[in-house]
């Protein structure tokens, strides 16, 4: 049998202390689904909740710990490492032509502080849970007696894995490109998870400081977010959004980067205007570092503060209708070919548009003010997170399954899967925005009886995802084992990472790739 | 030959693994510039708003110690400097000589915050909502300078306990004649590192101790 990287050493520790950038990065693909999966139980059980007025299977506490695990599990256990950790780092040194990243040790040691942090974090449902919601605002935060430090210090952790992360990726992508790879010759998705990485290592540090002094506040309670103290909880939010609105493109940049890639070989075309793509992604990283108090409208900001904020917001739709429409350029003089992962790249243009409309529509300070806190907010952050994020991770899985495995997934159940979750997906969130407009608040565990059909609507939706998802697992379970033989390129792309057999061996490539061409060419 | 053994498989030139390792470097000194950035906003944000309270707060902390500490470690950042110029230079024994120094004065440094620190407590200047002090130049609000001074110079304080951690790993590894002209690198990251600690303290020492 030929010798790759999956069969190089055999045993758990082999895996386990490996350094090998692509085992690492199914090691985080095993972890990410795990999550996924408790994240996705979490969902459906807010579902089925609010599937009817009153109480239906939890009290309103119990309802507000499940709320904030969903949210805090599909955010840093999910989606933030999601493609840059799980995808990246099998994907990136392969397009650039390298052996490995920069510092295999410490993308090793990054996957354990996303392990260790997600243990400390999840440790807290045995210690009572937490209520806060994901975003830990002040002064509720100090105040609940709920198991608050545990989750921060778990979410703290994590922070040094995306860093870390971040900071291996800039590294790999400024050293270690093979001969010929000059940086406008590298893959679209190179460039957006550099981009990425610019918000990884600049903006974590703050997350970091901040969650260190919200459990300064709950053990020594040093009063710098509390009134009473002559604190001010405002301050919380804002450090709080100065990481997590950047952190928002570290969930969709790369997930660009991916659609990129999919757009690209499934129309059998270069991508059209591709520096243009690039400044794009570097545009979205710049100006995501100015927008974090579109968060804030009505928290008592001052209005001017509101005012510029709210302009600046509307500046991201700029980059981003620039990578739209390249896209759409691109399919528009290519020949298409419908599989699995070009399904997934469609569903996100689909997806991805509504959400960053709806974007645009709340960066308007007026209409924000109107459906703040509403549902409608969260149907726009989930047209951008599982819209984008979960279709470009899928997209991305399917794409480079072969590559990863050496086998071909069935097509006709991934497009089965994928008809159920694009499908469900509308079912589940089209209807909040109905609800968020007319007025329904988000985060209660009820609601009032005008709002009851468009809520089963929601649920039934939630199962459909769920649906799909299961037949996705189960047949690309079944694929990594049983599934018939990958050719080294078997969607006829151009990017490198083709260009070795599938799986790939050892040091990725057997000879040392020169590049002498465009990404796309 | 000796270069060989410290080049990982993955790089083609030990040049490119330095000039990779110096990017990184650099990378983490940035995230933990930001780190503290955050501190020193909430820093200015606070002491523009309650000049008072900061400067009653500085009243309470002995600029003289705080000077020494800050000679202390600028006489730190020279001798870890001169420690890497006598390792290029493979003068082991000076090399030694220096990191000795230097760990000595981040101990000293280390010596003469703890003397600060339990002269607070033992007045009842605790962080935070365990603050007992009611005594002469007290003023309302006072907790709050007094969470930024432990919370500023605690972080650092930790970060000066890594880097004579580290210090300490890089001295062994001379005596173990693993660094010297032909791999200095492990005490060029370290000396970055033990700089940086040494650059915020430059900042910490007016913005805590001399305020008018
Ligand atoms: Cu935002």
């Amino acid at each position: 049998m030929e010798k790759n990287y999956l069969n190089w050493k055999k045993g758990l520790l082999s895996w386990l202390l490996t350094r090998d950038h692509k085992r690492i990065g199914l090691l985080y693909m095993i972890t990410v689904f795990s999550f996924f999966f408790v994240g996705g139980v979490f969902a459906l059980l807010l579902r089925l909740e609010l599937f009817k007025v009153g109480e239906t299977i939890m009290n309103s506490a119990f309802y507000n710990q499940i709320m904030t695990y969903h949210g805090a599990v599909m955010i840093f256990m999910v989606i933030i490492p999601g493609i840059p950790a799980f995808l990246g780092n099998f994907v990136l040194p392969l397009q650039i032509g390298a052996k490995d990243v920069a510092f295999p040790k410490i993308n090793l040691l990054s996957w354990y502080c996303l392990i260790v942090g997600a243990g400390v974090t999840l440790l807290s449902l045995f210690l009572g849970g937490v209520d806060t919601g994901w975003t830990f605002y002040t002064p509720y935060s100090i105040e609940t007696n709920t198991a608050v430090i545990p989750v921060v210090l778990g979410v703290f952790i994590m922070g040094f894995s995306s860093i870390l992360t971040g900071l291996n990726f800039i590294v790999t992508i400024h050293r270690l490109r093979c001969p010929g790879m000059t940086f406008f010759r590298m893959p679209l998705f190179v460039w957006s998870l550099y981009s990425t990485a610019i918000i990884q290592v600049l903006a974590t540090p703050v997350l970091a400081i901040t969650l260190l002094l919200l459990v300064g506040e709950r053990i020594l309670d040093i009063g710098i977010f509390n009134s009473e103290k002559g604190g001010d909880p405002i301050l919380f939010q804002h450090f709080f959004w100065f990481y997590s609105h950047p952190a928002v493109y570290i969930m969709i940049l790369p997930a660009m980067g991916v659609i990129s890639e999919l757009i690209s070989a499934f129309s059998r075309q270069k991508i059209f205007g591709y520096k243009a793509v690039v400044f794009a992604s570097l545009g979205i990283a710049g100006v995501s570092f100015f927008v974090w108090g579109h968060h804030m409208f009505v928290s008592g900001q001052s209005e001017w503060a509101g005012i510029v904020f709210s302009f600046l917001t509307m500046l991201v739709g700029v980059p981003t209708a620039v990578k739209i429409f390249n896209w759409v350029a691109t399919l528009f003089k290519g020949s298409l070919k419908f599989d699995t992962p070009f399904l997934y790249a469609l569903g996100f243009l689909f997806l991805f548009l509504i959400g960053g409309v709806t974007g645009i529509m709340l960066a308007v300070l007026p209409f924000d003010v109107h459906v703040h806190d509403t549902y409608f907010v969260v149907a726009h952050f989930h047209y951008v997170m599982v819209g984008g994020t979960i279709m470009g991770i899928m997209g991305g899985f399917y794409y480079w399954f072969p590559k990863m495995f050496g086998r071909l997934y069935n097509e006709l159940l991934g497009q089965v899967s994928f008809v159920f979750i694009f499908i469900g997906f509308n079912v589940t969130f089209f209807p909040q925005f109905i609800l968020g407009m007319s007025g329904m608040p988000r985060r209660y565990a009820d609601y009032i009886s005008p709002y009851e059909p468009l809520n089963q609507v929601s649920t039934v939706g939630s199962w459909l995802i769920a649906s799909g998802f299961v037949v996705a697992f189960f047949a690309l379970i079944w694929a990594m084992f049983k599934g018939k033989k990958s050719s080294a390129n078997p969607w006829g792309a151009k990017t490198l990472e083709w260009q070795t057999s599938s799986p790939p061996p050892h040091e990725n490539f057997l000879k040392r790739p020169v590049v002498s061409k465009d990404a796309y060419e | 030959m000796s270069e060989n053994k410290n080049l990982a498989h993955h790089f083609d030139s030990y040049e490119q693994q330095v000039r990779a390792e110096k990017l990184g470097m650099w990378l983490f000194l940035a995230t933990e510039i930001l780190m503290f950035g955050g501190l020193f906003v909430a820093y200015v944000i606070y002491s523009g708003e309650y000049p008072a309270i900061f400067k009653a707060g500085a009243q309470f902390l002995d600029w003289k110690k705080g000077a020494i500490n800050t000679v202390v470690l600028l006489v730190s950042s020279w001798t870890m400097a001169m420690s890497i110029y006598y390792a290029q230079k493979d003068q082991i024994r000076k090399c030694k000589i220096m990191l000795i120094s230097t760990l000595s004065c981040g101990f000293l440094f280390m010596v003469i915050k703890y003397i600060e620190y339990s002269h607070k407590f033992h007045e009842g200047i605790f962080p935070g909502g365990f603050f007992s002090y009611s005594g002469e130049g007290f003023v309302e609000g006072l907790p709050l300078y007094f969470s930024f001074y432990y919370l500023m110079t605690g972080l650092h304080a930790s970060h000066v306990l890594i880097g004579m951690s580290l210090i300490a790993w890089a001295l062994v590894r001379t005596y173990k004649k693993q660094i010297g002209s032909h791999h200095y690198m492990p005490l060029e990251y370290v000396g970055l590192f033990w700089h940086l600690v040494d650059l915020i303290w430059i900042y910490l020492f007016p913005l805590l101790y001399l305020v008018e």
